[in-house]
């Protein structure tokens, strides 16, 4: 039969041909180029958010000459993500890791780090401490809360009953941060705005986040964004219930042609970029590189039909005013719970503002 | 007397021939059966358009083609073997018992908060990581334990209790992990305080593969052995076939669910410590990472023989290791992977039906048998 020839015929191919591999030194193939880029992600590539971010950006690379992109998706945070980096080191010739989820660093990136040190590793959150961590290693990280700023000004505009909804993950300082950071833009264009927040416990938990979604329309929200791995449910959530929304991570414009407002974006390419350019200049890696609008690391996902004129103009000047300096935290601000918890101008990368651990007076939610 | 003892002769050659037999079957169809897949999956690859060569090609280079490939395949085989024995073990006595995720969760949980204070009173490791792992062990016993009791003294279908006291297990540890026991330091991972390097069990000398693999093959000899050569085991195979008739007998059947059900939790509970111990150095959520589900996978595929575990767990652990270098080399997705466990877990499964049905290993029939 036709078939079985046919099976017989793969299957010894298959045989030979891994029988000659053990002989060949595989990696070779891909010394030719000067950067092998090795990039993990903890879920897949086109998760319309988080992952997506990182891997569109790493695509604009890809074109570079001498460039070589290698990717591993779906990597948990387990010892699974150092071994899968060890093997871009060992069998693609990665000279330069990107690791993309915060549990990737302690202990996977550090130990590895100490092990390979003629490899650069960089990963995307800022935990990098020059004391304690090997100086092969390094973070880089952009201030998502300014874009959430900017989403905030444009909503406090865009809603019409100035209940803003928030669907989050879990109740840590960079969550917590872009709650606050929308209510403070909303209330900058409405003063009575307020931001009602429900917290879903996991980065991904889709079903709670569609019930999430439908609670905080159904409590009178008409206006809905999230900090959740990927927004995709929340907005098509909320998309369908006809409320407005603003996104988080990567564009989600598509998702939502009738309501889309604007979206908090990561610019993850600015940083890539700069990377590609100082290794083929030969010049040292940055070990930590932060930033926000004032260095070109963020963007807003272009206005969709849900922005009105006026929300444009008023985000548009805000990005402007972040470009030049603008501080979000500043004055006295207190908790929801009546306790000052902000009593002078904070610069934006202010490491106070690292370990916020409360919301703001106007955001209706508990963080335990 | 002679013609007794030809005939003993005869009885003792049978059941040699026997043996043989039924060890030739037990090989063959399992091969078998990964041969189909493999050439169901390269049909599939031909389907989407890659080269199946290629595939297998990149399997091997990855999973076993270097002393690195070969290492990292070990390595994450390691959970996977003692989650696989504890599902085995009570498999043997006829009960599905899916919850090892929750006492690998659980078990690691406990090994970590118990280090705390052991670790802050400068006790050595030497006598804190046999603490930890008693301590996992215990947890992840009781946790499993339960489920046998409930199973035998009140009836609860063991497959959901299971799975349901898994959901338990992450959600004790999580509120822990997020309160309590929280490291102020781990402000956006909550996770419990690091044990610290000095307190982590380390390699296999001349590997990078931790202890926790020697470990699983040494619980998985003694389980064998308790097993097949004990009379625990025997009154505990005799209930997995018929429990109704061991009960009959007068064998201990609750005694022998929850002991076996202890068994499987100590084992799973141990990958937690290990998890723990050789790999986070703290308990948080990257604890559920799945190991106990694959170990199911794992222990249907060794049919649920905790020797065969072994080579099967590190199978799991080559696909694994492999998958990686298939994505980058190939630009296919994580998923191609779980395309491939799919097809030969399903194979497998019909290939179980074999069994018995090949003249081949049938011994020649002698009229007698019943």
């Amino acid at each position: 039969m036709p078939f079985n020839q046919f099976s017989r015929r793969a299957l010894l191919k298959g045989g030979a041909a891994a029988l000659a591999a053990t002989a060949l030194p595989f990696g070779s193939a891909r010394a030719d180029t000067a950067v092998v880029l090795g990039i993990v992600y903890v879920g897949p590539k086109d998760d319309f958010g988080w992952n997506q971010a990182h891997a569109v950006s790493v695509a604009t690379l890809k074109a570079l000459p001498g460039i070589t992109v290698v990717e591993e998706e779906n990597v948990p945070e387990t010892d699974a993500v150092a071994k899968s980096m060890e093997s871009m080191i060992n069998l693609d010739g990665a000279n330069l890791i990107l690791a993309t989820s915060f549990g990737y660093y302690n202990p996977f990136v550090v130990d590895l780090a100490k092990k390979y040190p003629d490899v650069q590793f960089r990963h995307a959150a800022p935990l990098w401490n020059k004391d304690k961590d090997p100086a092969n290693a390094g973070s880089y990280f952009p201030y998502l809360n300014q874009a959430h700023y900017v989403d905030g000004v444009a909503a406090g505009l865009a809603s019409k009953t100035g209940k803003i909804g928030f669907v989050a993950a879990k109740p840590i300082p960079s969550v917590l941060s872009n709650i606050n950071s929308v209510l403070l833009g909303a209330r900058s264009t409405n003063p009575n705005a307020t931001v009602q927040v429900i917290f879903t416990g996991d980065w991904s938990l889709p079903v709670r986040e569609a019930e999430a979604t439908n609670a905080l329309v159904d409590a009178g929200c008409d206006l809905i964004t999230c900090h959740v791995d990927s927004p995709k449910v929340v907005i098509q959530t909320a998309e369908g219930r006809g409320v407005k929304t603003c996104g988080h991570n990567a564009s989600q414009a598509p998702l939502a042609p009738k309501g889309f407002v604007t979206g908090a974006e990561y610019k993850w390419e600015t940083i890539y970029k700069q990377y590609a350019d100082d290794i083929a200049a030969g010049t040292p890696l940055p070990n930590f590189l932060v930033g926000g609008y004032n260095n070109d690391m963020l963007r807003n996902t272009a206005y969709g039909a849900g922005a009105t004129p006026e929300a444009i103009k008023a985000a548009d000047a805000a990005i402007a005013a972040l470009k030049g300096g603008f501080k979000i935290y500043t004055g006295t601000l207190k908790d929801n719970t009546g306790k000052v918890v902000v009593d002078k101008d904070y610069d934006n990368y202010d490491p106070y503002l690292d370990g916020m651990n409360w919301l703001l007076e106007g955001v209706q939610g508990s963080i335990t | 007397m002679t013609a007794e003892t030809a005939d003993a002769v005869i009885a003792v050659k049978r059941a040699s021939n026997v043996k043989a037999l039924r060890l030739a079957e037990t090989l063959i169809i399992p091969i078998g059966a990964l041969i189909a897949s493999a050439v169901i999956f390269s049909i599939f690859l031909l389907i989407i358009g890659k080269s199946p060569v290629t595939f297998w090609q990149l399997i091997w280079t990855g999973g076993f083609g270097s002393s690195f490939s070969l290492q990292n395949s070990l390595q994450r085989a390691a959970p996977l073997v003692l989650t696989g024995l504890a599902f085995a073990i009570p498999a043997r006595i006829g009960l599905t018992m899916i919850g090892g995720e929750g006492a690998l969760v659980l078990g690691g949980f406990a090994s970590a908060a118990i280090a705390i204070p052991l670790v802050l009173n400068h006790v050595p490791p030497v006598l804190t990581l046999p603490v930890m792992a008693l301590i996992g062990m215990t947890a992840g016993g009781i946790w499993i334990g339960a489920v046998g009791w409930l199973r035998y003294y009140r009836g609860v279908n063991e497959t959901i209790s299971s799975l349901l006291m898994s959901y338990i297990a992450i959600a004790i540890m999580n509120f822990f992990v997020e309160g309590a026991l929280r490291d102020p330091a781990s402000a956006n991972k909550p996770s419990t305080m690091p044990i610290g390097d000095a307190y982590r069990v380390g390699g296999i000398p001349g590997t990078d593969v931790h202890w926790g693999f020697a470990a699983g093959i040494a619980l998985a000899l003694v389980l064998w052995v308790l097993m097949s050569r004990t009379t625990f085991g025997f009154a505990a195979r005799m209930t997995g076939g018929n429990p109704r008739a061991a009960k009959a007998q007068g064998l201990p059947v609750g005694m022998l669910m929850v002991s076996c059900c202890a068994i499987a939790g100590a084992c799973a509970g141990l990958a937690g410590f290990f998890e723990v111990a050789a790999i986070h150095g703290q308990a948080n959520a990257s604890l559920v990472a799945g190991y106990g589900f694959t170990g199911i996978l794992v222990s249907f595929l060794a049919r649920h023989n905790p020797i065969v575990v072994v080579p099967v767990a590190i199978l799991f652990g080559a696909i694994a290791a492999a998958g990686g270098v298939v994505q980058r080399r190939m630009g296919m997705p994580d998923a191609t992977v779980l395309v491939l466990q799919g097809i030969v877990f399903v194979v497998l499964l019909v290939s179980e039906t074999f069994y018995g049905r090949f003249k081949l290993f049938q011994p020649p029939s002698t009229g007698d048998r019943v």
